[in-house]
C-alpha cells in the first residue's frame, strides 16, 4: 500500500506535466513593465529561418543598362522596359523559385511554364499566372512599404520576391480556400468550427476566418467604449471568428498576442505595439493579393489550383511568414533583383505617421535580468 | 480502538440502515442496497436507500432529455461516425443561435432550436433538483441552507444562458454546449467586453473562489488535524476543555489571534460559495448590457491604472488609408 501511494505520487505529477514543453525558453519584455508585454519563446519548437538560393550570377551596372527586353524576345509584357541580362537573369532565378530543374515537379525548370519550341507563347496557364504575379510582386513591393516599415520609420525593407512564398514550389506551401459551405441540414453540419482545424491552432474556432477577413472586406474589430452605444453590436460568435484569425497570424508568425496587442484591452491603439500597424496594412495587403491578383486571374486557374469550393488557392499571413515574423529573417533579397522593385509609390497607399517607436519601451521597461 | 471516521480502516457490517421514516405526503424510498468496500473508503459504506420521488424523476427525465438533444446534435456533426464523435468530443457543439433570429424561441430546429430544447430540459432538470434539495431538507427537519448555496450557482447558470440573452436581445449572447466551445466563448467573451478582470464584479468572484478554497483548506486541514481527538464530532466537544474543539480553536488563535467558532466556520465558507456564483452573476449581467468595455470603464472610475501610450496611431483613421 506504501509503496503503491509512492508509486502514485511520483507518476500522478509526472503525467500531470506531460503537456509541457521541457527546455528553457526566451523571453523578452516588449512593453511597460508589469503589463505581461513578453514574448515568450521555446528555442525547440521555433520556425526555421528559410535558406535563400544564391542569385544565379553577379548582375552588373553594365548589365543592367543594356538594351530592353522588348527588343530581344516577342510578347514582353510587363518586363519589356528591363534589360536583356536582367531578364535572363531573373528568369533563372524565378526557375530555382518556383519549379526547379532536377526536382520531382512536372516539367520542371524552363518548360514548366514555356513552350520549349515557342518561348513567347502564352499557351501555358502557368506563363499568364507568373505575368500576374510579377505584377503583384512591384504592386506588394512598391504600394505596400507600410507594411514592412519599422516602427513607422522609413528603411530601406526587405522587400518580397517569388522566393518569400514559393520556396521552390509552384503553389506556395501555406495557402487556404474558401471552406465548404455547412450543409443546411444537421448531419455533417460542424457550423463552420467545432474541428480541431490547424489553421485556427485547433481551437474549437471558426476554420475559415479568411474567406470574410482576407478576400473579403468583413470588419475584423470587435472591441467597443466603455459604455454600449448603436455601434456595439458585434456578437459574441463574430468575435469567435476575429479570434480565429488571430490564433491563424499568431501561429503564422511565430509570435503571442501581446507580439502585436497590449492583453489589457487587445482593442485599444494606444497601448498596442507598432507591430500591430504593419499587421494593419497586411491584411489591407492581402486582401489586394487574393482579390486584385489571385481571384482577378479568373478562368486561368485549372482544377488543381482551385479548393473544393472552386475557387483559387489563395494567401493569408502564413504563406509569406512561414512560422518566422520577419519572413526569411528580414533578408534583403529584393536588392538583388532591381527589376522587381516596380515603379515609384501610387497614391493608393497612405504613408502612415512614425509612432514614437521610443515611446514603446520606456527606458525603465529594460529587458528582465 | 478507533473511532469510526473517514481514515478508520475498520468498516463496520451489520444490519443496514434503513433511515429515519418518512411522513405521509412521500414515496417510497429505494434500497438499503448494501454496502461497498470502496465507498467506505470514501465516507459511508452503506449505498442506500436513496429516495427518488416524483421531483427527482421528473429532474432526471429532463436532465437526459438535455444530454440526449446535445450528444445527438454532436453525433450529427460527424455524421453519426462513433469513432470521429469520440475523437473530437472535445470540440463538437450545440451552439445557440446565430445573431440574427434575435430573443425569439421562433427558431428552427438546425439553426439554434435545439440549443434552445436543451437549456429548457436542462434548466427544467435543475431547477426540479432544486426543488428536491428543498423539499428533502424540510422533510428531514433542516435548514434549507444547501437549496439556497445551490439556488446561487442556478443564477450564474441563468444569467449567461438565458437573463443576460435576453437582456441583449440575442440568443447569439449565450453560451454553447461544448468542452472547447463553451471555454472559446469564455475568451472571445472577454476580448468582445475589453477584459473581464476589470469587472470588479468579476473580481470579487474571483476573490470568493479563491476565498472559498483557501477556507475550504483551512477548516479541512483543522478537522483532520484534530481527528485522533475526535475532531469530526464538533458540536458536542464545543464546550469541553482539553477537546479537539479547543485544541483547534487555540490553534488558530495562536497562529493569527483569533478564531472563527465551530459554527461560524461553517457560515464563512457558506457565505463565500454563495458569493462567488452571486458576483459573478452580477458581473456577467452587467457586460454588454451596461458596460461594453470593462478596461475603459475601469480606467474612467479610477479602478484600473492607465499605462503610458506608445504613441501608436489607428492606421484606419488616417487619411487615404486602405480597406
Amino acid at each position: 500500500m506504501n509503496r503503491l501511494n509512492k508509486l502514485v505520487a511520483i507518476a500522478l505529477p509526472a503525467l500531470l506535466l506531460a503537456g509541457c514543453e521541457l527546455g528553457k525558453k526566451e523571453q523578452e519584455q516588449i512593453g511597460y513593465r508589469g503589463t505581461a508585454m513578453v514574448q515568450i519563446n521555446d528555442p525547440d519548437s521555433k520556425a526555421k529561418v528559410g535558406d535563400i538560393p544564391a542569385p544565379p550570377y553577379e548582375l552588373t551596372a553594365e548589365m543592367v543598362a543594356g538594351d530592353k527586353a522588348s527588343t530581344a524576345y516577342e510578347n514582353v509584357q510587363v518586363l519589356g522596359d528591363t534589360s536583356v541580362d536582367e531578364f535572363n537573369y531573373l528568369m533563372q532565378a524565378m526557375t530555382t523559385w518556383i519549379a526547379p530543374d532536377g526536382s520531382n515537379i512536372k516539367d520542371a525548370g524552363c518548360t514548366y511554364c514555356h513552350n520549349p519550341e515557342n518561348m513567347a507563347s502564352d499557351e501555358k496557364y502557368t506563363k499568364v499566372v507568373a505575368r500576374k504575379m510579377l505584377l503583384m510582386t512591384r504592386n506588394i513591393n512598391a504600394n505596400w512599404k507600410p507594411h514592412f516599415a519599422a516602427g513607422g520609420q522609413p528603411q530601406e525593407n526587405a522587400g518580397v520576391t517569388c522566393w518569400t512564398c514559393h520556396r521552390g514550389n509552384p503553389v506556395p506551401v501555406n495557402n487556404w480556400s474558401t471552406a465548404v459551405p455547412d450543409p443546411g441540414k444537421i448531419t455533417g453540419n460542424k457550423r463552420g468550427g467545432n474541428t480541431p482545424a490547424a489553421s485556427v491552432a485547433y481551437a474549437s474556432l471558426n476554420y475559415d476566418p479568411f474567406t470574410g477577413y482576407l478576400a473579403g472586406k468583413d470588419n475584423i474589430r470587435v472591441g467597443g467604449k466603455a459604455f454600449p452605444t448603436a455601434g456595439s453590436n458585434a456578437a459574441i460568435q463574430t468575435t469567435e471568428k476575429t479570434y480565429g484569425l488571430m490564433m491563424h497570424m499568431s501561429q503564422g508568425l511565430g509570435v503571442n498576442c501581446t507580439f502585436c496587442h497590449n492583453s489589457n484591452n487587445f482593442a485599444k491603439w494606444e497601448d498596442s505595439r507598432p507591430q500591430r500597424v504593419n499587421a494593419w496594412y497586411g491584411i489591407r495587403m492581402v486582401r489586394d493579393i487574393n482579390n486584385n491578383y489571385i481571384t482577378a486571374l479568373g478562368d486561368v486557374w485549372p482544377a488543381n489550383r482551385r479548393g473544393p469550393h472552386g475557387d483559387p488557392y489563395k494567401v493569408n499571413c502564413a504563406t509569406c511568414h512561414q512560422g518566422v515574423n520577419k519572413p526569411l529573417g528580414g533578408a534583403k533579397m529584393l536588392k538583388d533583383y532591381p527589376t522587381l522593385k516596380g515603379v515609384a509609390p501610387a497614391p493608393a497607399v497612405a504613408s502612415t505617421p512614425a509612432p514614437a517607436e521610443t515611446a514603446a519601451a520606456p527606458a525603465e521597461a529594460k529587458p528582465a535580468a | 480502538m478507533a473511532y469510526q471516521n473517514l481514515f478508520t480502516q475498520v468498516q463496520l457490517r451489520g444490519e443496514l440502515e434503513a433511515g429515519v421514516p418518512l411522513g405521509p405526503n412521500n414515496d417510497s424510498r429505494f434500497g438499503p442496497f448494501g454496502t461497498s468496500w470502496l465507498m467506505g473508503k470514501l465516507g459511508g459504506a452503506q449505498i442506500g436507500p436513496v429516495y427518488l420521488g416524483t421531483l427527482g424523476v421528473a429532474s432526471l427525465l429532463c436532465g437526459f432529455i438535455a444530454i440526449e438533444i446535445m450528444g445527438l446534435n454532436m453525433a450529427a456533426s460527424v455524421n453519426w461516425d462513433p469513432v470521429q464523435f469520440v475523437r473530437q468530443l472535445f470540440w463538437l457543439s450545440l451552439e445557440p443561435p446565430p445573431a440574427k433570429y434575435g430573443f425569439t424561441f421562433n427558431v428552427p430546429l438546425n439553426e439554434g432550436g435545439w440549443w434552445i430544447a436543451a437549456g429548457g430540459f436542462l434548466t427544467a432538470s435543475i431547477l426540479l433538483w432544486w426543488a428536491r434539495t428543498y423539499v428533502r431538507a424540510k422533510e428531514l427537519g433542516m435548514g434549507t441552507h444547501v437549496a439556497w448555496a445551490f439556488a446561487s450557482a442556478i443564477w450564474l447558470y441563468l444569467v449567461l444562458g438565458f437573463i443576460r440573452p435576453m437582456m441583449m436581445g440575442s440568443w447569439a449572447e449565450a453560451v454553447p454546449f461544448g468542452i472547447f466551445p463553451h471555454l472559446d466563448w469564455t475568451a472571445a467573451f472577454s476580448i468582445r467586453y475589453g477584459n473581464l478582470f476589470y469587472n470588479p464584479f468579476h473580481a470579487l468572484s474571483i476573490a470568493f473562489l479563491y476565498g472559498s478554497t483557501l477556507l475550504f483548506a483551512m477548516h479541512g486541514a483543522t478537522i483532520l488535524a484534530v481527528g485522533r481527538y475526535g475532531g469530526e464530532r464538533e458540536i458536542e466537544q464545543i464546550t469541553d476543555r482539553g477537546t479537539a474543539s479547543e485544541r483547534a480553536a487555540l490553534f488558530w488563535r495562536w497562529t493569527m489571534g483569533w478564531n472563527a467558532t465551530m459554527e461560524s466556520i461553517h457560515r464563512w465558507a457558506w457565505w463565500f460559495a454563495v458569493l462567488t456564483t452571486l458576483t459573478g452573476g452580477i458581473g456577467i449581467l452587467l457586460t454588454g448590457t451596461v458596460v461594453d468595455n470593462w478596461y475603459l470603464w475601469a480606467v474612467q472610475h479610477g479602478f484600473a491604472l492607465e499605462y503610458p501610450a506608445t504613441g501608436v496611431v489607428d492606421p484606419a483613421t488616417l487619411p487615404g488609408a486602405p480597406q
